[in-house]
């Protein structure tokens, strides 16, 4: 049995989080994303990704961390996501990582709010812990 | 047919040795072709071909029907039978082989000679037609030709050959006729003809298979043989799935961006043949623009072709005579919108040879030919479609609409008696409208003109029906061509660009600050623009969209987001016009419309996105959703408040009398208007006069208390005036209770028609109207009385004022 994932990593803030490499279609480093009045906090805006138009989601209200009005990055990773492609901005890409399934735990029960719909668990890094994303749960 | 039969020959000569043996054997089972994928391949394009095939042969046999000696019509008809029966027996559908040989035995005969065709005839091989159709489907989603069983019909087609005599000769197994000159025919297909006959209706049906398999060979052959004759015109065509030519479509889109980021970057170059290159890369990127669009197009044929089919059934089953002239096959139309307009436009035909068209007796008893006729028209026309459809029938009796409407609680007779009779022939779109006298199978079922128009207006299009009692009906469609591309003009708000489709813009007013200013009038709160006489209520984009009041200035009167200067779009939708107030405009352009994804599709106000030429993304505006979200529009039925005449105006939309009113100015000058006769005098009163009788206003007044109303609801009347000052008073009297009513100016009395417009109305108003060119709220006395009394909406508001010291 397999016992390595294959995780791309990003960082969201200080989080370093992570979407299964077979799920993620393309990284783009300064995606154009026009504004959507009226679209939920948790919606960036939209990206032309090469005619194709995409929701663009801001991954630090999807994870319902404070909003600071600092420019954020405007890294882009596009995901296959309910079978539609969703645009994640997020603050910087990190390194694909293969992680071993045995460090795996699920999250801590005092993990509450829109974060533990998304947060599957963690894996723990010798560093670190990286937090991999049900790209599912995406709102 | 024939690039199939080009397949055909090379997968037949790859494994000649092996299947031919399989084919000119008596065997009914035929071994399963080893190479699966070419076979579900050719199969496939089988099946399309003979589609299009099945669809023509309705239209020429029904043509055939009218011109019985039309030889060249004939042979083309057995052409198509034979070639299906041909590829069927190929790939081992017996069953559907013989059904296509039984029906080409009839025409066989027919073409010979031997029968002359008849409705019966017809029938039966449109029957067979129909037949062959279903089978095809089930092929296509079972892989076999299915268990129906067809026996009762191939006897049908058995016997039909048997009962009319052959009109020279009585002899069934007559020697061939002489070959028509030039015409293919192959000696094996007389053999099951004379054959048939002796044979039962049973037989017919075991036998076939048998009888056909062997000709199989032949018939390639003769089919190879033909293909010099056809193949110029089949050449010309391939196929090509719909899901690449998007795809092809959202590449092109993408090559017009980098084009015109290729051609910013060389702008300032001076390297002529840099410069040169990029010019003839933005020449070719725009025709191959254009070019792909077209891809998208098919003539309006393929759904206007079922038609003579259509109407010759109908007209059958209902006893009329009804021919159809079509015109404009050409038109082409976006390949999704012809799908949805193939049932409208149906039922559209089914409703003018139903309803429309009278049997011949009564056609003729009114002068009108025995023959009904349904004409089908469909031309372009500035960016769209229009297709017409007219009979030259009874047409629809304004009457009888107007009972039945009033019957089913539609309308009310008083409602009735106001409209006009082309207003009321438009009741048949309401849903649940239906004046068949009586139900057929065929429609007056009652859903039915509703339907179209919903669908037709789910595309962006519209229906219009005219019709002139006894002499016939039209229903005018107007279809935009294209979904995938449609023009629309750019606009901006708070920095972001936004796309109205063109087909709601009227016009666009821009108006410069210092006019801007005084442009808009207020109706309690909502803002107008007087565009020629009429009020035109304006919708803010920015405050629809809940964007940033940055870079806006308030105007006076209170009213926010002026920029320097007014953007107005002059909108219309369901009939109904209203101003978008928009930061700026920008071009008009073909835009190409994409879909939300999921996070952005339920907001009414979007109705899809776009991507800019310089690679931006617009949201393209819904303004159907803006302008409900606005509530522009919360009356039920849809109706244009046009009053410029002041006649004939919508019962919903407000009504007209005439009475002698009272124009003046509050203290916020707003124009208000009451109604003369309430009015018994005007007092003047010093400010000191006012005194308070618990929360309310009152003066003393002839020996009784006067209660005040202060229509200036921010004004504190007491205090604006000053203590010195006197106020000016209108003394009413309502239903036997006096009451004051405040006022800065008397304007004027006039007694003129007025149109007032209800969705105007507040707490405040009864509602609005023009008079005198300027926008004039109406009060009603009873609503004051209420007020003054301490029961209405701004009762209170002498409350906080400082009146007593």
């Amino acid at each position: 049995m397999n016992t390595e994932k294959q995780y791309c990593t990003f960082f969201v803030k200080d989080l370093l989080c992570g979407i299964e490499v077979a799920h993620v279609e393309e990284i783009v480093s300064e995606s154009c994303v026009s504004q959507a009045p009226l679209a939920a906090g948790t919606v960036a805006g939209l990206v032309n990704r090469r005619g194709a138009i995409v929701t663009a989601i801001h991954m630090g209200r999807q994870l319902g961390l404070p909003d600071d009005d600092k420019p954020r990055s405007l890294t882009t990773i596009f995901v296959r996501s309910r079978d539609e492609t969703l645009g994640l901005v997020v603050d910087a890409i990190g390194d694909v990582l293969s992680v071993r399934l045995q460090d795996f735990e699920p999250p801590p029960a005092s993990l509450q709010g829109v974060a533990r719909e998304i947060i599957i668990g963690a894996y723990k890094l010798p560093e670190r812990l990286l937090l991999p994303l049900n790209l599912h749960k995406i709102t | 047919m024939v690039s199939i039969w080009r397949n055909l020959k090379a997968a037949w000569s790859s494994r000649v040795a092996s299947e031919f043996a399989d084919l000119s054997s008596p065997i009914k089972e035929k071994p399963v072709p080893s190479d699966i994928d070419i076979v579900d391949e050719l199969i496939k394009e089988f099946l399309n071909e003979s589609r299009e095939n099945l669809d023509r042969l309705d239209t020429n046999l029904v043509e055939l029907e009218k011109s019985p000696g039309d030889q060249e019509l004939l042979a083309d008809i057995f052409r198509t039978i034979h070639s299906i029966k041909g590829t069927t027996g190929f790939f081992g559908f017996h069953r559907l082989e013989s059904l296509a040989h039984a029906g080409e035995n009839l025409l066989a005969r027919v073409r010979d000679g031997d029968l002359l065709l008849n409705p019966a005839i017809t029938t039966i091989l449109l029957e067979t037609v129909d037949a062959i159709r279903e089978m095809l489907a089930t092929i296509e989603t079972t892989g076999s030709d299915g268990e129906t069983d067809y026996s009762s019909l191939i006897a049908r087609i058995a016997s039909l050959q048997e009962t009319q005599p052959p009109p020279e000769s009585t002899c069934a197994v007559q020697p061939e006729p002489p070959a028509k000159k030039g015409r293919r025919k192959p000696s094996s297909r007389t053999k099951p003809v004379a054959k048939l006959p002796q044979s039962s209706a049973s037989q017919a049906q075991t036998c076939e298979p048998g009888s056909a398999e062997p000709k199989t060979a032949p018939t390639l052959e003769k089919r190879s043989a033909e293909i010099p004759h056809e193949s110029g015109e089949a050449d010309s065509a391939i196929r090509v799935d719909v899901p690449l030519l998007d795809r092809l479509m959202d590449l092109m889109g993408e090559l017009v961006l980098t084009r015109n980021q290729i051609i910013q970057m060389v702008a300032g170059q001076q390297d002529s043949a840099l410069l040169a290159a990029s010019q003839r890369l933005n020449l070719v990127t725009s025709e191959m623009r254009e070019t792909v669009m077209k891809t998208r197009l098919q003539p309006i044929q393929n759904v206007l072709g079922r038609f003579p089919r259509l109407v010759r059934d109908l007209a059958l089953a209902c006893g009329k005579r009804v021919r159809i002239e079509t015109y404009g096959q050409d038109t082409e139309l976006d390949r999704t919108l012809l799908e949805a307009i193939r049932d409208p436009l149906t039922h559209a035909v089914r409703n003018a040879v139903d309803h429309g068209i009278e049997a011949p007796d009564v056609r003729a008893a009114a002068g009108k030919p025995p023959e009904g006729c349904v004409t089908l028209r469909a031309q372009h026309e500035g960016g769209f479609v229009h297709i017409e459809i007219s009979d030259d029938g009874r047409g629809i009796d304004p009457d009888a609409i107007r009972r039945k409407a009033i019957e089913r609680g539609f309308i009310t007779s008083d409602q009735a008696d106001r409209m006009r009779p082309e207003d009321l022939v438009q009741l048949v779109f309401e849903a649940g409208f239906s004046t068949a006298e009586k139900v057929t199978n065929i429609s007056g079922r009652g859903v039915g003109m509703d339907v179209v128009k919903a669908k037709i207006g789910s595309i962006g299009g519209s229906v219009d029906l005219h019709s002139i009692l006894g002499q016939g009906a039209t229903l005018r469609m107007k279809i935009p061509l294209t979904l995938a591309i449609i023009p629309a003009l750019i606009v901006q708000s708070a920095r972001l660009r936004f796309a109205i489709p063109q087909v709601h813009l009227l016009e666009l007013l821009r108006l410069e600050y210092e006019g801007a200013q005084h442009a808009i009038e207020m109706v309690h709160g909502v803002p107008v623009y007087r565009l020629r006489g009429d009020l035109l209520p304006l919708v803010f984009l920015r405050r629809e969209l809940h964007q940033s009041d940055e870079g806006v200035r308030y105007a006076k009167n209170g009213y926010p987001w002026f920029a320097d200067s007014l953007t107005i779009t002059v909108l219309q939708v369901e009939g109904r016009q209203f101003g978008l107030v928009v930061d700026e405009v920008h071009d008009c352009e073909e835009i190409v419309v994409k879909p939300l994804g999921r996070h952005l599709k339920g907001i009414p106000a979007f109705a899809g996105a776009t991507v800019m030429g310089d690679g931006g993304v617009a949201l393209i505006l819904d303004i159907t959703g803006l302008a409900q979200g606005a509530q522009l529009f919360d009356e039920p039925r849809t109706s244009a408040v046009r009053s410029t005449s002041n006649t004939t105006v919508d019962e919903n939309a407000g009504h007209t009398q005439k009475q002698e009113l009272l124009l003046f100015l509050t203290a916020n000058n707003r124009r208000t208007a009451v109604a003369l006769n309430h009015i018994e005098r005007l007092e003047e009163f010093h400010a000191s006069q006012f005194e308070r009788a618990g929360l309310k206003l009152v003066v003393q007044y002839r020996g009784e208390l006067l209660p005040i109303v202060n229509l200036s609801e921010q004004t504190d009347l007491i205090r604006e005036s000053g203590r010195d000052s006197s106020v000016q008073v209108l003394v009413c009297r309502h239903k036997g209770e006096p009451l004051g009513v405040v006022v800065d100016q008397i304007l004027d009395v006039v007694e003129e028609p007025v149109c007032m417009e209800e969705r105007w109305k507040d707490t405040l108003s009864a509602g609005s109207a023009v008079i005198q060119e300027r926008v004039t709220d109406f009060v009603e006395l009873e609503t004051m009385l209420n007020s003054a009394n301490g029961q209405g909406p701004f009762a209170y508001r002498f409350e906080d004022g400082e009146i007593a010291p």
